[in-house]
Protein backbone atom coordinates (compact mmCIF):
# COMPACT_ATOMS: atom_id res chain seq x y z
CA UNK A 1 0.00 0.00 0.00
CA UNK A 2 1.80 2.90 -1.06
CA UNK A 3 -1.00 5.40 -1.57
CA UNK A 4 -0.37 8.85 -0.44
CA UNK A 5 -3.84 10.33 0.80
CA UNK A 6 -4.31 14.37 -0.02
CA UNK A 7 -7.08 15.42 2.20
CA UNK A 8 -5.94 19.03 1.08
CA UNK A 9 -8.89 18.85 -1.20
CA UNK A 10 -11.33 18.02 1.56
CA UNK A 11 -10.04 21.73 3.01
CA UNK A 12 -10.00 23.33 -0.18
CA UNK A 13 -13.62 22.41 -0.85
CA UNK A 14 -14.94 23.36 2.53
CA UNK A 15 -17.27 25.76 1.41
CA UNK A 16 -18.82 22.98 -0.96
CA UNK A 17 -19.52 20.33 1.40
CA UNK A 18 -21.09 23.04 3.92
CA UNK A 19 -23.00 23.62 1.01
CA UNK A 20 -23.91 20.40 0.46
CA UNK A 21 -24.74 19.81 3.96
CA UNK A 22 -27.25 22.50 3.72
CA UNK A 23 -28.89 21.31 0.50
CA UNK A 24 -29.25 17.68 2.13
CA UNK A 25 -30.94 19.42 5.52
CA UNK A 26 -33.35 21.58 3.03
CA UNK A 27 -34.33 18.17 1.18
CA UNK A 28 -34.70 16.40 3.84
CA UNK A 29 -36.42 18.88 5.78
CA UNK A 30 -38.64 19.40 3.14
CA UNK A 31 -39.78 15.69 2.85
CA UNK A 32 -39.87 14.85 6.22
CA UNK A 33 -42.55 17.36 6.85
CA UNK A 34 -44.97 16.24 4.14
CA UNK A 35 -44.21 12.83 4.68
CA UNK A 36 -45.26 13.31 8.05
CA UNK A 37 -48.33 14.87 6.61
CA UNK A 38 -48.57 11.65 4.82
CA UNK A 39 -48.12 9.14 7.62
CA UNK A 40 -50.78 11.13 9.63
CA UNK A 41 -53.61 10.74 6.63
CA UNK A 42 -52.18 7.45 5.93
CA UNK A 43 -52.93 5.84 9.79
CA UNK A 44 -56.16 7.84 9.51
CA UNK A 45 -56.92 5.67 6.62
CA UNK A 46 -55.61 2.46 8.15
CA UNK A 47 -57.56 2.72 11.47
CA UNK A 48 -60.73 3.96 9.83
CA UNK A 49 -63.30 1.58 9.57
CA UNK A 50 -64.23 3.08 6.01
CA UNK A 51 -63.25 0.09 3.83
CA UNK A 52 -61.93 2.29 0.80
CA UNK A 53 -59.80 4.75 2.23
CA UNK A 54 -58.51 1.42 4.43
CA UNK A 55 -57.59 -0.48 1.33
CA UNK A 56 -55.75 2.25 -0.23
CA UNK A 57 -53.70 2.75 2.82
CA UNK A 58 -52.79 -0.67 3.07
CA UNK A 59 -51.90 -0.91 -0.76
CA UNK A 60 -49.94 2.44 -0.02
CA UNK A 61 -47.93 1.07 2.44
CA UNK A 62 -46.77 -2.09 1.07
CA UNK A 63 -45.89 -1.01 -2.15
CA UNK A 64 -43.95 1.92 -1.11
CA UNK A 65 -42.45 -0.40 1.64
CA UNK A 66 -41.48 -3.76 -0.43
CA UNK A 67 -39.62 -1.52 -3.59
CA UNK A 68 -36.41 -0.07 -3.41
CA UNK A 69 -36.47 3.69 -2.95
CA UNK A 70 -34.14 3.83 -5.82
CA UNK A 71 -36.78 2.80 -8.11
CA UNK A 72 -39.23 4.60 -6.99
CA UNK A 73 -37.24 7.78 -7.45
CA UNK A 74 -36.65 6.56 -11.32
CA UNK A 75 -40.04 6.32 -11.63
CA UNK A 76 -41.09 9.36 -10.57
CA UNK A 77 -38.09 11.17 -12.58
CA UNK A 78 -37.99 9.30 -15.52
CA UNK A 79 -41.34 7.34 -16.12
CA UNK A 80 -43.87 10.60 -14.96
CA UNK A 81 -42.50 12.68 -17.56
CA UNK A 82 -43.74 10.28 -20.62
CA UNK A 83 -47.47 10.60 -18.84
CA UNK A 84 -47.09 14.03 -19.05
CA UNK A 85 -45.91 14.62 -15.27
CA UNK A 86 -42.11 16.95 -15.20
CA UNK A 87 -40.60 17.62 -12.41
CA UNK A 88 -37.10 19.00 -11.69
CA UNK A 89 -34.33 16.78 -9.69
CA UNK A 90 -35.37 18.50 -6.34
CA UNK A 91 -38.60 18.01 -6.72
CA UNK A 92 -39.20 14.53 -8.19
CA UNK A 93 -36.46 14.26 -5.34
CA UNK A 94 -38.58 15.42 -2.17
CA UNK A 95 -41.90 14.00 -3.95
CA UNK A 96 -39.94 10.25 -3.58
CA UNK A 97 -38.47 10.65 -0.16
CA UNK A 98 -41.95 12.46 1.14
CA UNK A 99 -43.77 9.64 -0.33
CA UNK A 100 -41.46 6.70 0.59
CA UNK A 101 -41.00 8.36 4.53
CA UNK A 102 -45.00 8.81 4.72
CA UNK A 103 -45.27 5.15 4.07
CA UNK A 104 -43.57 4.18 7.16
CA UNK A 105 -44.53 6.78 9.04
CA UNK A 106 -48.33 5.69 8.20
CA UNK A 107 -47.22 1.99 10.08
CA UNK A 108 -45.46 3.83 12.58
CA UNK A 109 -48.32 6.35 13.46
CA UNK A 110 -51.20 3.79 13.11
CA UNK A 111 -48.97 1.85 15.74
CA UNK A 112 -49.32 4.63 18.30
CA UNK A 113 -52.98 5.74 17.61
CA UNK A 114 -53.77 1.63 18.52
CA UNK A 115 -51.61 2.32 21.56
CA UNK A 116 -54.13 4.66 22.74
CA UNK A 117 -57.25 2.88 24.66
CA UNK A 118 -60.00 2.63 23.83
CA UNK A 119 -61.26 3.73 27.14
CA UNK A 120 -59.38 7.26 26.91
CA UNK A 121 -61.36 8.07 23.77
CA UNK A 122 -64.42 7.13 25.74
CA UNK A 123 -63.34 9.18 28.22
CA UNK A 124 -62.76 12.26 25.76
CA UNK A 125 -66.38 11.89 24.59
CA UNK A 126 -68.17 11.49 27.94
CA UNK A 127 -66.24 15.07 28.62
CA UNK A 128 -67.93 16.60 26.03
CA UNK A 129 -64.94 16.78 23.67
CA UNK A 130 -65.85 17.33 19.67
CA UNK A 131 -64.44 14.53 17.39
CA UNK A 132 -61.56 16.48 16.12
CA UNK A 133 -60.55 17.78 19.61
CA UNK A 134 -60.36 14.09 20.79
CA UNK A 135 -58.40 13.31 18.00
CA UNK A 136 -55.75 15.98 18.53
CA UNK A 137 -55.53 15.90 22.21
CA UNK A 138 -56.24 12.37 23.37
CA UNK A 139 -55.13 10.42 20.43
CA UNK A 140 -52.74 12.47 18.35
CA UNK A 141 -50.53 14.09 20.82
CA UNK A 142 -49.85 11.55 23.68
CA UNK A 143 -49.71 8.88 20.52
CA UNK A 144 -46.74 11.36 18.92
CA UNK A 145 -45.45 11.34 22.47
CA UNK A 146 -45.46 6.86 22.44
CA UNK A 147 -44.34 6.41 18.61
CA UNK A 148 -41.18 9.19 19.33
CA UNK A 149 -38.27 6.91 19.23
CA UNK A 150 -39.39 4.95 16.12
CA UNK A 151 -40.04 8.35 14.25
CA UNK A 152 -36.69 9.28 15.26
CA UNK A 153 -34.98 6.44 13.63
CA UNK A 154 -36.78 6.78 10.37
CA UNK A 155 -35.91 10.00 10.05
CA UNK A 156 -32.11 9.41 10.48
CA UNK A 157 -32.94 6.53 7.82
CA UNK A 158 -34.32 9.45 5.62
CA UNK A 159 -31.33 11.69 6.25
CA UNK A 160 -29.24 8.60 4.60
CA UNK A 161 -31.55 7.60 1.94
CA UNK A 162 -31.46 11.02 0.88
CA UNK A 163 -27.59 10.55 -0.70
CA UNK A 164 -29.51 8.25 -3.16
CA UNK A 165 -31.02 11.10 -4.67
CA UNK A 166 -27.59 12.66 -6.26
CA UNK A 167 -28.44 9.42 -8.97
CA UNK A 168 -31.06 12.21 -10.40
CA UNK A 169 -28.72 14.81 -10.02
CA UNK A 170 -30.59 16.42 -7.53
CA UNK A 171 -28.23 18.49 -5.69
CA UNK A 172 -27.30 17.86 -2.06
CA UNK A 173 -24.31 16.36 -0.13
CA UNK A 174 -23.79 13.27 -2.00
CA UNK A 175 -23.59 15.09 -5.39
CA UNK A 176 -20.91 17.53 -4.49
CA UNK A 177 -19.11 14.28 -3.75
CA UNK A 178 -19.34 13.14 -7.09
CA UNK A 179 -18.96 16.33 -8.35
CA UNK A 180 -15.66 16.62 -6.63
CA UNK A 181 -14.69 12.96 -7.37
CA UNK A 182 -15.17 13.73 -10.99
CA UNK A 183 -13.04 16.74 -10.86
CA UNK A 184 -10.26 15.87 -8.86
CA UNK A 185 -10.06 12.31 -8.87
CA UNK A 186 -9.38 11.73 -5.15
CA UNK A 187 -12.66 9.82 -4.65
CA UNK A 188 -10.90 7.80 -1.17
CA UNK A 189 -10.29 11.26 0.20
CA UNK A 190 -14.03 12.63 -0.81
CA UNK A 191 -16.05 9.44 -0.39
CA UNK A 192 -14.26 9.13 3.52
CA UNK A 193 -15.35 12.97 4.28
CA UNK A 194 -18.60 12.47 3.45
CA UNK A 195 -19.05 9.22 5.00
CA UNK A 196 -17.84 10.93 8.47
CA UNK A 197 -20.11 14.01 7.63
CA UNK A 198 -23.27 11.97 7.48
CA UNK A 199 -22.35 9.91 10.47
CA UNK A 200 -21.19 13.38 12.66
CA UNK A 201 -24.95 14.61 10.94
CA UNK A 202 -26.81 11.40 12.23
CA UNK A 203 -25.14 11.89 15.76
CA UNK A 204 -26.09 15.59 15.95
CA UNK A 205 -29.90 14.18 14.81
CA UNK A 206 -29.71 11.77 17.60
CA UNK A 207 -28.29 13.98 20.13
CA UNK A 208 -31.09 16.83 19.42
CA UNK A 209 -33.72 13.99 19.23
CA UNK A 210 -32.77 12.84 22.89
CA UNK A 211 -33.42 16.43 23.90
CA UNK A 212 -36.62 17.10 22.38
CA UNK A 213 -37.99 13.92 23.66
CA UNK A 214 -36.62 14.85 27.15
CA UNK A 215 -37.93 18.45 26.96
CA UNK A 216 -41.72 17.35 25.38
CA UNK A 217 -42.69 13.82 25.65
CA UNK A 218 -41.15 13.21 29.67
CA UNK A 219 -44.84 12.51 29.92
CA UNK A 220 -44.94 9.70 27.98
CA UNK A 221 -43.92 7.81 31.02
CA UNK A 222 -46.38 8.47 33.06
CA UNK A 223 -48.63 6.83 30.76
CA UNK A 224 -49.24 3.05 31.25
CA UNK B 1 -34.05 2.02 -31.44
CA UNK B 2 -34.57 -1.08 -31.39
CA UNK B 3 -38.27 -2.56 -30.80
CA UNK B 4 -38.72 -4.21 -27.93
CA UNK B 5 -42.30 -6.59 -27.30
CA UNK B 6 -43.66 -6.66 -23.63
CA UNK B 7 -42.61 -9.81 -23.17
CA UNK B 8 -38.91 -9.39 -24.15
CA UNK B 9 -38.84 -6.38 -21.85
CA UNK B 10 -39.94 -8.60 -18.87
CA UNK B 11 -37.90 -11.43 -19.77
CA UNK B 12 -34.61 -9.34 -19.72
CA UNK B 13 -35.64 -7.97 -16.59
CA UNK B 14 -36.54 -11.43 -15.21
CA UNK B 15 -33.09 -12.02 -16.27
CA UNK B 16 -31.62 -10.01 -14.34
CA UNK B 17 -33.52 -10.47 -11.76
CA UNK B 18 -31.25 -13.55 -10.95
CA UNK B 19 -28.52 -11.24 -10.31
CA UNK B 20 -30.39 -9.36 -7.51
CA UNK B 21 -31.34 -12.96 -5.83
CA UNK B 22 -27.72 -13.96 -6.01
CA UNK B 23 -26.24 -10.48 -4.36
CA UNK B 24 -28.61 -10.36 -2.00
CA UNK B 25 -27.94 -14.00 -0.63
CA UNK B 26 -24.77 -13.17 -0.68
CA UNK B 27 -24.76 -9.83 1.44
CA UNK B 28 -27.59 -11.68 3.85
CA UNK B 29 -24.97 -15.03 4.27
CA UNK B 30 -22.07 -13.13 4.24
CA UNK B 31 -23.82 -10.28 6.51
CA UNK B 32 -25.20 -13.22 8.67
CA UNK B 33 -21.79 -14.94 9.37
CA UNK B 34 -19.81 -11.59 10.33
CA UNK B 35 -22.76 -10.26 12.13
CA UNK B 36 -22.39 -13.03 14.81
CA UNK B 37 -19.25 -12.42 15.21
CA UNK B 38 -19.74 -8.76 15.86
CA UNK B 39 -23.12 -9.41 17.95
CA UNK B 40 -20.67 -12.35 20.05
CA UNK B 41 -18.30 -9.27 20.70
CA UNK B 42 -21.30 -6.54 21.09
CA UNK B 43 -22.39 -8.68 24.16
CA UNK B 44 -18.86 -9.78 25.53
CA UNK B 45 -17.73 -9.01 29.06
CA UNK B 46 -14.66 -7.51 27.82
CA UNK B 47 -15.33 -3.51 27.79
CA UNK B 48 -13.15 -2.87 25.21
CA UNK B 49 -14.13 -5.22 22.47
CA UNK B 50 -17.96 -4.28 23.29
CA UNK B 51 -16.53 -0.50 22.29
CA UNK B 52 -15.23 -1.63 19.40
CA UNK B 53 -18.39 -3.57 18.07
CA UNK B 54 -20.49 -0.90 19.16
CA UNK B 55 -18.39 2.00 17.06
CA UNK B 56 -18.25 -0.46 13.91
CA UNK B 57 -22.13 -0.72 14.13
CA UNK B 58 -22.74 3.21 15.13
CA UNK B 59 -20.78 4.15 12.04
CA UNK B 60 -21.88 1.74 9.16
CA UNK B 61 -25.68 2.38 10.88
CA UNK B 62 -25.17 6.15 10.25
CA UNK B 63 -23.31 6.28 6.91
CA UNK B 64 -25.70 6.06 3.62
CA UNK B 65 -25.33 2.58 1.75
CA UNK B 66 -24.34 4.55 -1.45
CA UNK B 67 -21.24 6.03 0.60
CA UNK B 68 -20.09 2.69 1.79
CA UNK B 69 -20.17 1.48 -2.11
CA UNK B 70 -18.44 4.45 -3.34
CA UNK B 71 -15.99 4.09 -0.67
CA UNK B 72 -15.34 0.33 -1.30
CA UNK B 73 -15.67 0.91 -5.81
CA UNK B 74 -13.64 4.23 -5.99
CA UNK B 75 -12.18 4.19 -2.70
CA UNK B 76 -10.32 0.97 -1.91
CA UNK B 77 -9.10 0.71 -5.71
CA UNK B 78 -7.52 3.55 -5.15
CA UNK B 79 -5.77 3.22 -1.87
CA UNK B 80 -4.95 -0.77 -2.60
CA UNK B 81 -4.50 -0.55 -6.13
CA UNK B 82 -6.73 -3.15 -6.97
CA UNK B 83 -9.04 -3.40 -9.45
CA UNK B 84 -12.30 -4.68 -7.45
CA UNK B 85 -15.17 -5.27 -9.82
CA UNK B 86 -18.35 -3.97 -9.42
CA UNK B 87 -19.64 -7.26 -8.60
CA UNK B 88 -16.69 -7.53 -5.77
CA UNK B 89 -17.23 -4.36 -4.46
CA UNK B 90 -21.32 -4.78 -4.23
CA UNK B 91 -20.53 -8.23 -2.49
CA UNK B 92 -18.05 -6.50 0.13
CA UNK B 93 -20.24 -3.36 0.70
CA UNK B 94 -23.47 -4.75 0.82
CA UNK B 95 -22.07 -7.80 3.17
CA UNK B 96 -20.65 -4.96 5.74
CA UNK B 97 -23.70 -3.28 5.45
CA UNK B 98 -26.19 -6.27 6.54
CA UNK B 99 -23.22 -7.42 9.03
CA UNK B 100 -24.06 -3.81 11.62
CA UNK B 101 -28.26 -4.02 11.07
CA UNK B 102 -27.84 -8.15 11.73
CA UNK B 103 -25.54 -7.76 14.98
CA UNK B 104 -27.37 -4.94 16.15
CA UNK B 105 -30.94 -6.77 15.72
CA UNK B 106 -29.22 -9.79 17.20
CA UNK B 107 -27.93 -8.16 20.19
CA UNK B 108 -31.74 -6.90 20.70
CA UNK B 109 -32.52 -10.61 20.93
CA UNK B 110 -29.72 -11.77 23.12
CA UNK B 111 -30.59 -8.73 25.76
CA UNK B 112 -34.51 -9.84 25.70
CA UNK B 113 -33.49 -12.97 26.86
CA UNK B 114 -34.22 -13.02 30.40
CA UNK B 115 -31.19 -11.75 33.06
CA UNK B 116 -32.39 -14.83 35.45
CA UNK B 117 -31.54 -17.07 32.46
CA UNK B 118 -27.48 -16.25 32.44
CA UNK B 119 -27.48 -16.05 36.19
CA UNK B 120 -29.52 -19.38 36.35
CA UNK B 121 -26.90 -20.98 34.01
CA UNK B 122 -23.76 -20.08 35.70
CA UNK B 123 -24.93 -20.72 38.68
CA UNK B 124 -25.30 -24.89 37.00
CA UNK B 125 -21.77 -24.33 36.74
CA UNK B 126 -21.61 -23.83 32.67
CA UNK B 127 -18.55 -21.93 30.94
CA UNK B 128 -19.59 -18.52 29.44
CA UNK B 129 -19.28 -20.23 25.71
CA UNK B 130 -21.82 -23.34 27.36
CA UNK B 131 -24.02 -20.62 28.92
CA UNK B 132 -24.18 -18.72 25.23
CA UNK B 133 -24.61 -22.11 23.58
CA UNK B 134 -26.63 -24.00 25.07
CA UNK B 135 -29.01 -21.78 26.97
CA UNK B 136 -29.10 -17.99 25.70
CA UNK B 137 -28.49 -18.63 21.85
CA UNK B 138 -31.12 -20.74 21.41
CA UNK B 139 -33.62 -18.91 22.80
CA UNK B 140 -32.21 -15.51 21.54
CA UNK B 141 -32.59 -16.93 18.06
CA UNK B 142 -36.24 -17.91 18.21
CA UNK B 143 -36.85 -14.35 19.35
CA UNK B 144 -34.69 -13.11 16.76
CA UNK B 145 -36.06 -14.27 13.45
CA UNK B 146 -39.08 -12.32 12.53
CA UNK B 147 -36.81 -9.25 12.23
CA UNK B 148 -34.02 -11.26 10.61
CA UNK B 149 -36.12 -12.19 7.68
CA UNK B 150 -37.60 -8.68 7.88
CA UNK B 151 -34.43 -7.15 6.81
CA UNK B 152 -33.70 -9.70 4.18
CA UNK B 153 -36.45 -6.92 2.44
CA UNK B 154 -33.93 -3.91 3.56
CA UNK B 155 -31.54 -6.06 1.86
CA UNK B 156 -32.92 -6.86 -1.42
CA UNK B 157 -34.09 -3.22 -1.67
CA UNK B 158 -30.08 -2.21 -0.71
CA UNK B 159 -28.87 -4.29 -3.95
CA UNK B 160 -30.66 -1.77 -6.32
CA UNK B 161 -27.80 0.52 -5.25
CA UNK B 162 -25.11 -1.74 -6.54
CA UNK B 163 -26.87 -0.46 -9.95
CA UNK B 164 -25.18 2.79 -9.51
CA UNK B 165 -21.55 1.28 -9.31
CA UNK B 166 -22.19 -0.20 -12.48
CA UNK B 167 -23.33 -3.69 -11.01
CA UNK B 168 -25.97 -5.22 -13.51
CA UNK B 169 -29.24 -6.49 -11.68
CA UNK B 170 -32.43 -5.81 -12.07
CA UNK B 171 -32.24 -1.36 -11.36
CA UNK B 172 -29.61 -1.64 -13.66
CA UNK B 173 -31.18 -3.74 -16.41
CA UNK B 174 -34.14 -1.68 -15.84
CA UNK B 175 -32.58 1.93 -16.53
CA UNK B 176 -30.70 0.20 -19.36
CA UNK B 177 -33.79 -0.85 -21.25
CA UNK B 178 -35.68 2.19 -20.67
CA UNK B 179 -32.96 4.31 -22.80
CA UNK B 180 -33.57 1.83 -25.08
CA UNK B 181 -37.09 1.80 -25.45
CA UNK B 182 -37.62 5.23 -24.49
CA UNK B 183 -40.63 3.52 -21.94
CA UNK B 184 -39.76 4.52 -18.51
CA UNK B 185 -43.14 4.33 -16.87
CA UNK B 186 -43.80 0.59 -18.21
CA UNK B 187 -40.23 -0.41 -17.31
CA UNK B 188 -39.79 1.01 -13.92
CA UNK B 189 -43.50 0.03 -13.14
CA UNK B 190 -42.45 -3.82 -13.75
CA UNK B 191 -39.15 -3.49 -12.35
CA UNK B 192 -40.96 -2.49 -9.29
CA UNK B 193 -43.74 -5.09 -9.52
CA UNK B 194 -40.84 -7.55 -9.64
CA UNK B 195 -39.12 -5.80 -6.53
CA UNK B 196 -42.41 -6.03 -4.75
CA UNK B 197 -43.25 -10.14 -5.33
CA UNK B 198 -39.70 -10.55 -3.94
CA UNK B 199 -40.19 -8.50 -0.85
CA UNK B 200 -43.91 -8.69 -0.35
CA UNK B 201 -43.73 -12.40 0.40
CA UNK B 202 -41.05 -11.92 2.68
CA UNK B 203 -42.59 -9.25 4.72
CA UNK B 204 -46.13 -10.79 5.24
CA UNK B 205 -43.84 -14.12 6.22
CA UNK B 206 -41.80 -11.56 9.17
CA UNK B 207 -44.99 -10.52 10.19
CA UNK B 208 -46.71 -14.02 10.61
CA UNK B 209 -43.88 -15.16 12.85
CA UNK B 210 -44.02 -12.19 14.67
CA UNK B 211 -47.73 -12.86 15.79
CA UNK B 212 -47.08 -16.46 15.75
CA UNK B 213 -44.14 -15.63 18.03
CA UNK B 214 -46.11 -12.88 20.11
CA UNK B 215 -48.91 -15.90 20.74
CA UNK B 216 -46.85 -18.82 21.85
CA UNK B 217 -44.81 -16.73 24.46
Amino acid sequence: MNYNPQFSVVWNNAGLFIQGVWLTFQITGVAIAFGLLLGILGAIGRTSDNRIANGIAITYVEFFRNTPFLIQLFFFFFGLPSIGVRMSPWQAAVLALAINFGAYATEIVRAGIEGIGKGQVEAGLALGFKPFQIFRHIVLIPALGNIYPALVSQIVIAVLFSSVVSQISAEELTFVGNYLQSRTFRSFEIYLAISFIYVALVWCLKAIAFLIQRRFFAFTQYIR
Amino acid sequence: MQDFTLSQILVNLLMATKWTIALSAIAFVGGGLAGFVIMLLRISPNPWLRSLSILYIEIFEATPLLMQLFLVFFGLSVVFNLNLSPWLSAAIALTTYSSAFLADIWRGSVEAVPHGQWDASRSLGLAYSKQLQRIILPQAIRMSIPSTVGFAVQVIKGTSLASVIGFIELTRSASSISNVTFQPFLVYSLAAVIYFCLCFPLSLWSKHLEKQFTYSS
